[in-house]
């Protein structure tokens, strides 16, 4: 291993061969144990009782696409606090004004997206 | 030859030690269920599993071999590639962030110097088995089961990622044993308490547990967003649900408990509490904060998905923003920022 900083990812990678293996395995043998009999009715999705009434990926509420724009917005916002965070004692008064900033416009945002209601749930 | 050895010898020392890691997990998955049922039905006056083996200490046993056995049955209307992949890449995630958790000073798999990012990172892409498997049943239960809980895990990790946050000013280094070290002194749930607590709540709601445990409303969604399943792709479920919870607990024991750091570690206390090793201290307390988890189930009846949001997007968010904000300036102000490692 010439670069030192590879070889400490290398643990990580076997283990995640590992888990697939493990965990494709416990499918794959239970596939093979178990007794596979299918038949129409117990392959229809469930829904109480009834014949399913149309297909099932229809429309659904805006508010979900809303919470993920949203959620885009302020794990972006986290992504660079965290460098921030732990170089703060290096980049001195001048980082922590110029985060103090490019938070205080976030909030702006946050503030309005309140008002308009996008976080209401009834 | 001897070249051979010298490059195969660390290899097999790694599956070792990650052998070593997975299977303490996989039984404390699986006494994590029981204990769940023993400790409820403790609360509620019954007696829980008591049939099968000693005090239904076989119980978990019993419960494996009985999905392991059943009929896998994949809806006709459903994507078999996708609704197959949803359960096993919840479990692989479940298992493969445990690579870098410190159990004891220098006791890790893997210590990269950005931990504490991977752990998020990881965490985060848990909601791609939960949507996949919403999406592929082509059930309507399952539909909606999906896209709540995908919605309710994506807002609480903006407050947990903003918790991390608060926790990497005070400890200046993305290692999670510099994160353990950093908490000689006092542990950061004694300066931080408030985030404790609300890094607490979020967990639970990131790992679906009650009382958000939502997705699983039986009432109005039969079983959420894994109705359609069955055998072996459900018990990954279940198993990646319970090893996520012992997960985030562990994540919180790193923050802010102390990780594998004895406690009363002062004093009269200090030659007694030293004699038990680390690890030893580092299950206690996750196996303190899964008492929690399941205490709240116990207590609590289940939130209404508006209340939830409101908690999560109009309470945690702002006030972990401002504690970041007043820790920040408190450390910049008073000169306490920690020393950046190199």
């Amino acid at each position: 291993m010439s670069n030192p900083l590879l070889y400490d990812y290398l643990p990580i990678l076997i283990f995640l061969a590992i888990a697939v293996v493990i965990s494709g395995g416990a499918i794959f043998g239970s596939y093979l144990v178990a007794r596979q009999n299918p038949d129409s009715e117990k392959l229809s999705p469930y829904e109480c009782g009834f014949e399913p009434f149309s297909d099932s990926r229809t429309k659904f509420d805006v508010r979900f696409y809303l919470v993920s724009i949203l959620f885009i917005l302020f794990d972006l916002e986290v992504a660079f606090l965290f460098p921030w965070a732990i170089s703060l004692k290096d980049i001195g008064m001048f980082g922590f004004w110029s985060m103090m900033i490019f938070l205080g416009i976030l909030t702006i945002g946050f503030i309005y997206e309140w008002k308009k209601g996008a976080l209401e749930w009834e | 030859m001897a070249s051979f050895w010298t490059f195969v010898w660390p290899l097999i020392v790694i599956v070792a030690a990650i052998v070593a890691i997975i299977i303490p997990v996989l039984i404390g998955v699986a006494y994590l269920t029981y204990a769940e049922r023993k400790v409820m039905s403790a609360m509620q006056r019954r007696q829980g599993p008591a049939l099968v083996g000693p005090l239904g200490l076989l119980q978990p046993v019993a419960d494996g071999l009985k999905l392991f056995g059943k009929e896998m049955v994949i809806p006709s209307g459903a994507n078999p590639g996708v609704f197959l992949f949803a359960p096993f890449l919840t479990f692989v995630l479940s298992l493969v962030a445990w690579a870098v958790m410190p159990f004891g000073a220098h006791l890790v798999l893997s210590n990269i110097n950005v931990g504490i990012l991977y752990l998020y990172a990881i965490s985060s892409l848990g909601v791609y088995g939960t949507i996949m498997a919403g999406w592929a049943s082509n059930s309507r239960y399952a539909f909606l089961g999906g896209l709540r809980s995908a919605a309710q895990m994506v807002s609480y990790e903006v407050s947990m990622g903003l918790i991390m946050v608060t926790v990497l000013l005070c400890t200046g280094s993305f290692n999670l044993s510099e994160i353990v070290l950093a908490q000689q002194t006092v542990w950061f749930a004694v300066p931080l308490f408030p985030m404790f607590v609300i890094f607490f709540i979020s967990i639970l709601a990131e790992t679906n547990r009650a009382p958000f445990d939502l997705p699983e409303g039986e009432a109005e969604l039969v079983g959420g967003f894994f109705t359609e399943y069955s055998c072996m792709n459900f018990a990954l479920f279940m198993l990646g649900e319970y090893s996520n919870m012992i997960l985030m607990s562990a994540i919180a024991v790193v923050l802010f408990l102390g990780g594998w750091l004895p406690p009363l570690n002062f004093g009269p206390f200090a030659p007694i509490v030293n004699l038990v090793p680390g690890p030893i201290w580092f299950a206690l307390k996750i196996a303190f904060v899964l008492f929690f988890f399941i205490w709240m189930r116990a207590a609590f009846p289940r939130y209404r998905y508006d209340q939830l949001m409101r908690l999560g997007w109009k309470i945690f968010l702002p006030f972990t923003l401002l504690w970041v904000i007043v820790t920040a300036s408190a450390l910049e102000i008073f000169g306490w920022l920690p020393a950046v490692v190199p």
